[in-house]
């Protein structure tokens, strides 16, 4: 999707640079969301380019206590995303890594305090970003399905991240919204909890995914990755009959990818 | 009592797999969580009242020193005695000490937490009084001899069959033949068990929720009546409280108990709030002859030099485990200690040091929720991280998690060699996914798919050789 070739070099300096943190885990296990928000960004306006030097925003070492090597990575994401207009990410917890951790850890270095508050001023979560900056609102996709929306917490609780998605996925011809009982509540997946403390964090998916089913819904949408890879392993696990989907893909109308874990 | 929490995998383990607990907390959670959103969503002015709670317990932890002395003067004013304990020892001492000069032989009590935290019943018994709990909870939890798995509901573990079961092997005085199986038949059964203590009691201990500093007045917040009786009836009144319950004055409390009985049971205003202010004046109809309040510190002034101050304005009122993903699931017990819950695995490694209590800050999802229901506004999640990294400090290099962590970090910092590892590993990871996604014997994975699949990645490449491929600009 290049950019076609007439435009000119002025209507190009208009619209607002974006670099998308594409995050570690839709690199590694589902760019199709990358793609998705590519498309998305580019729909509403922006130039988007995927910096080659990032990697993954550190909050993995961040959540461990591992300090030193989280400021470390935030320095190098700093660097490789200072230079846009804006930076958004198709993940609520890296997009709050960004925008409410950086600042908070790299307060007392006087040579990045500065940078890591002006990075977070324009870092955003890509659906909240679609409606609140470029003032999307509405998405030209058909999608029957009955679905149920999860609010992945970081997005959630950090950026406030919750009218947005419901907003978009509502102009979605044939897609029905529904709720979860006690739709706050976490999916259990936590970074690397899930795998430190993996009866908790089962017994807590276990509980979302039964709340989810009752909704009745075949599709499941969340906007973080790490969330939804729970979610669908789960639920594949159980054999409920339950697609599961990031947000930015059902916006783009990817019917075509198969859904989180292959099933259908 | 002694802290189990090292052992908290274990016990979250039993936990899962105890039917009872879980039919319980399944309960608990559905009734809290609903009560207590709405007795929010019911007053326009929370989140401000909020705001200033915060900034009430901040002004007052910053001049604690002088809050402090404050009181003293007040308390002794009003005709109270104020005993300072630096170490729980201390206290179990200075209150065991007043019971023996009183020549008291049954000890009633409301419910605190920091005697709980001192283990003072079991203290005290064995110096041989007779202690009895007076609060309806805490009295089930005495009678099984277990500790309390919630800061405000300390029975909140337990079912209505179990409740039953137990008084029948407790009040075994009673008929056998009686009916307690409705909730109010046990609740008259233990009224009418308990309301003979009251009377027989020689010391009444209770906690305190507030220390107003400008009266000298301890304050508790109840609903059940027990604590009103057991600080009005007994010839002695001990209150135990620590120091960071101090606040500057009546106005203060005011603001907080708006946010605090929302906060913890859903209710506008708990049944009783009661301010007690010195010993029985000449002319009062009732109260106790002598007052004394047992101020400790335990452990209080290390946290309040610490990163961890925050932590000091909590006003226990249990909304940040009850709103707990990981609390939902396993209860209070699992953390091992007193204090269960978010603020308990805050608090917990401050008080027993963190080398006992090292999985209760790991073991979070770091949801946030806690930090959102918190009326006094405590920065939760920030503070395990705080404990994560001195952890993190103390493991041991060769822990096979921590090598794994280096070696990502490492990785992570050069980014041409990461996204060339990220190409070999993904391609790994296709050739061994079978169709329940990635196996069990991948390093890490194991913890992950004995209960969930592990979705396979997506064909194509990462998304970054894909990118460069499809000739994009990547800076």
């Amino acid at each position: 999707m290049a950019l076609a070739s007439s435009e000119t070099a002025r209507t190009r300096s208009e619209r607002p640079r974006v670099g998308l943190l594409v995050t570690c885990l839709v690199d590694l296990f589902r760019p199709s969301v990358g793609f998705a928000a590519v498309k998305l960004l580019e729909d509403a306006g922006c130039l988007v380019e995927a910096p080659g030097v990032q990697t993954c925003c550190g909050q993995p070492a961040y959540n461990s206590g591992a300090r030193s090597d989280a400021i470390d990575l935030a320095c190098q994401t700093i660097a490789a995303f200072e230079g846009f207009d804006y930076v958004v990410t198709p993940s609520g917890s890296c997009g709050g890594m960004l925008r409410k951790h950086y600042p908070e850890l790299l307060k007392a270095e006087p040579e990045w305090s500065g940078r890591a508050a002006s990075l977070a001023a324009k870092t955003y979560e890509l659906v909240s970003f679609l409606v609140d900056v470029m003032g999307v609102t509405k998405v030209d996709v058909s999608w029957p399905a009955k679905a149920a929306y999860h609010d992945a917490c970081s997005g959630l609780r950090e950026l406030g991240v919750r009218e947005q998605p419901r907003k978009l996925l509502n102009t979605i011809s044939g897609l029905e919204i529904v709720e979860v009982a006690d739709r706050d509540a976490c999916c259990g997946f936590g970074g690397t909890f899930s795998v430190k403390y993996p009866e908790i964090s089962n017994a807590i998916v276990a509980d979302k995914t039964k709340r989810v089913a009752e909704t009745g819904c075949n599709l499941l949408i969340a906007g973080d990755l790490g969330c939804l890879l729970n979610l669908a392993g789960k639920i594949g696990r159980e054999g409920r009959q339950i697609e599961v989907r990031h947000v930015a893909e059902v916006l783009a109308g990817q019917s075509g990818t198969p859904p989180i874990g292959g099933r259908s | 009592m002694k802290p189990t929490s090292a052992a908290f995998k274990e016990q979250a383990t039993r936990a899962l797999d105890d039917s009872d607990l879980q039919t319980a907390l399944g309960r608990m959670r559905t009734h809290y969580v609903g009560s207590i959103t709405s007795a929010r969503e019911r007053l326009p002015e929370f989140e401000a009242l909020r705001d200033a709670a915060r900034d009430i317990k901040n002004h007052t932890l910053a001049h604690l020193d002088l809050y402090l002395e404050e009181l003293e003067r007040k308390v002794t004013e009003a005709g109270g005695y104020v005993h300072w304990a630096t170490t729980a020892a201390e206290a179990r001492t200075l209150i065991e000490t007043i019971c023996r000069r009183a020549n008291a032989r049954t000890v009633t009590k409301g419910k605190s937490m920091i005697s709980e935290e001192i283990a003072l019943n079991a203290h005290l018994e064995k110096a041989g009084f007779k202690v009895v709990e007076t609060d309806l909870g805490e009295y089930l939890i005495q009678i099984r001899n277990e500790p309390p798995s919630h800061i405000i509901g300390p029975a909140v573990h337990l079912t209505r069959a179990q409740i039953e079961a137990d008084f029948r092997r407790h009040h075994k005085h009673l008929p056998a033949g009686r009916n307690i199986t409705e909730p109010v038949a046990l609740v008259d059964e233990a009224r009418q068990v308990l309301r003979q203590q009251f009377i027989t009691a020689d010391v009444g201990i209770t906690g305190a929720n507030f220390l107003i500093a400008e009266t000298g007045t301890t304050v508790i917040v109840t609903n059940e009546g027990n604590g009103d009786l057991t600080q009005i009836l007994p010839r002695i009144h001990i209150v135990l409280a620590t120091i960071e319950k101090v606040v500057p004055t009546l106005e203060d409390v005011s603001t907080i108990l708006r946010v605090l009985a929302r906060s913890a049971t859903g209710q506008e205003i708990s049944n009783y709030t009661t301010f007690s202010t010195g010993p029985r004046r000449s002319g009062d109809p009732d109260g106790p002859t002598e007052y004394h309040l047992v101020l400790l510190d335990g452990g209080r002034t290390e946290i309040l030099a610490s990163e961890f101050r925050e932590a000091l304005r909590c006003i226990r009122c249990g909304a940040c485990m009850d709103h707990c993903p990981v609390y939902h699931a396993v209860g209070g017990h699992a953390y091992g200690w007193v204090y269960p819950g978010p603020i308990g695995a805050v608090m917990t490694p401050a008080l027993i040091g963190i080398q006992q209590a090292r999985h209760l800050p790991s073991a979070s999802s770091f949801c946030g929720r806690c930090e959102d229901v918190c009326p006094m506004r405590i920065p939760l999640p920030k503070m395990l991280r705080y404990w994560r990294e001195h952890d993190h400090a103390l493991a041991r290099r060769s822990d096979l998690s921590q090598r794994a962590l280096r070696l990502w970090a490492w990785l992570a910092q050069r980014p041409a060699a990461y996204h060339r590892a990220s190409r070999v590993g993904l391609g790994l990871m296709r050739l061994v996914s079978g169709p329940r996604g990635l196996p069990h014997w991948l390093p890490f994975t194991k913890g992950w798919t004995r209960h969930r699949d592990f979705p396979a990645p997506e064909k194509g490449g990462t998304f970054h050789a894909q990118w460069a491929k499809r000739g994009r600009r990547t800076s």
